[in-house]
């Protein structure tokens, strides 16, 4: 579902762009609204969210879409929590869909993907466990990397029971927001991977906003 | 498929085991009445950090749904079991756990003082007390499957529970590529609306796995899963000559 967001950019309190490759963390308390911008389109963020107060409460795929009844997310979606609280809400979506079944890259996932010898290509999940090595202060470690949103990623299922990875649907100024139900922290991996069309081959610097 | 069954049990409805099973041996499930749900995890007892992935699995397989000839990914890139036979067609893996405030609100409260062992047990603390066992908590469980009951969509992406996929014989026999500690419930699906608390019994059967052969099933579905038995294979490097 499109829905326009009426918040001013000029007008947010934080501005930062993320380059393809590298990860974004960062706490946005409840009732901050937390926009991520495709700058260039075609570009998919995995982000996860987790409760401030305690990681162990964390983004489900799985709570959310059972919940919705829907296995897409966009605009009037409920972002829930593994104790099936609601997180945030997805309160603008000018792309009008995004995957939260396809996971994440990882290195290791890669090399079943598509050749053993890509071990060594950047992956999100290597981002994030940078991430979490780099801030110890979040208290957040491999066992709370959950399953992830791709936001302006393109994951249809059909009615068979197949999944594809189609290219993307979002578009360079194409953009999502959310926000926070609650006290969360905000872990964005700018998506690397080189080998599939989730990004058009070719991973390009996203936005974050955010607003009180 | 199975060689031998070496140990058979039936699990209960709303019951809930763990326990940890070798590479090359399998595991056949039984839905005896019909309608029943196994909730599902996998750890790699090495390191419980390695875990079964929903994600990786269904992407890498590029399915929505699991049946015969699919592998169950973990988060390392390693296949932790191969769906060898399966009479059903159709298994989900993206709805998770039913919740104890939804099953008291449909069916009633988990009350053992008035109703035993047929109290309305929930999936999300029949794995939560799994996970305890292994000094595990909330923080490590994913996403898990959800045998016999299949989810499906519209062309939308609305989904809805198939209450009659399973009928009463329906099978799932599993053969584990790497050591697991299997952590599973017969809790209903969280999806269900069955009037009454869908207490359904599951048969278990477990032995030896036969030798797995070049035309296997699983490992020539895709190339993919290929791939993940090599990453499989190097992690048992040695493993044949002892070398433990």
């Amino acid at each position: 579902m499109i829905v326009e967001s009426k918040l001013d950019p000029t007008q947010a309190g934080f501005r930062q762009t993320v380059d393809a490759g590298d990860y974004f963390i960062k706490v946005l308390n409840q009732g901050q609204t937390l926009r991520i911008l495709d700058l260039e389109g075609n570009q998919a963020a995995d982000t996860l969210f987790f409760s401030a107060a305690d990681p162990s409460e964390r983004y489900s795929a799985m709570d959310t879409l059972r919940e919705q009844g829907n296995v897409y997310l966009t605009a009037g979606s409920r972002l829930r929590s593994n104790l099936n609280r609601v997180m945030l809400d997805v309160v603008a979506d000018t792309c009008g869909r995004h995957d939260t079944l396809g996971g994440a890259c990882a290195t290791e996932s890669n090399t079943v993907r598509y050749d053993l010898e890509k071990r060594c290509m950047h992956a999100c999940r290597d981002s994030w466990m940078l991430a979490v090595a780099e801030h110890p202060e979040f208290g957040i470690a491999k066992k709370d990397i959950g399953h992830n949103i791709n936001f302006f990623m393109n994951v249809p299922v059909t009615e068979q029971g197949g999944l594809t990875f189609e290219d993307g649907i979002s578009a360079p100024g194409k953009y999502v927001e959310l926000t926070a139900c609650m006290d969360v922290v905000v872990l964005i991996s700018n998506c690397p991977q080189l080998n599939n069309p989730c990004n058009g081959y070719n991973p390009t610097p996203i936005e974050v906003l955010i607003w009180d | 498929m199975i060689e031998h069954v070496a140990y058979e049990t039936s699990i209960p409805g709303g019951g809930h085991w763990s326990l940890r099973l070798r590479r090359g041996t399998a595991l056949r499930m039984t839905d005896v009445e019909g309608g029943a749900n196994v909730g599902m995890v996998m750890f790699n007892p090495e390191s419980l950090l390695e875990r079964y992935n929903a994600p990786d699995t269904l992407k890498g397989q590029h399915t929505f749904k699991l049946t015969r000839g699919h592998c169950l990914y973990s988060d390392m890139g390693r296949t932790m079991a191969s769906i060898m036979e399966d009479s059903v067609g159709w298994h989900e893996t993206v709805c998770g756990n039913s919740h104890a405030d939804q099953v008291a609100q449909r069916w009633g409260k988990r009350d053992y003082q008035n109703d035993r062992n047929d109290w309305h047990q929930n999936g999300t603390d029949a794995f939560l007390v799994e996970l305890a066992k292994y000094g595990l908590g909330r923080a490590d469980l994913p996403a898990n499957i959800n045998w016999f009951s299949r989810v499906f969509t519209d062309a939308e992406g609305n989904m809805q529970l198939d209450e009659s996929n399973s009928a009463s014989g329906s099978q799932v026999t599993l053969r584990f590529d790497m050591d697991v500690l299997v952590m599973l419930h017969t809790c209903p699906h969280p999806l269900s609306r069955a009037e009454s608390y869908p207490a359904r019994p599951v048969h278990v059967e477990i032995g030896l796995a036969a030798p797995m052969r070049d035309d296997d099933i699983c490992l020539n579905h895709c190339e993919e899963n290929a791939r993940a038995f090599r990453n499989n294979a190097l992690y048992y490097l040695g493993a044949e000559r002892g070398c433990l």
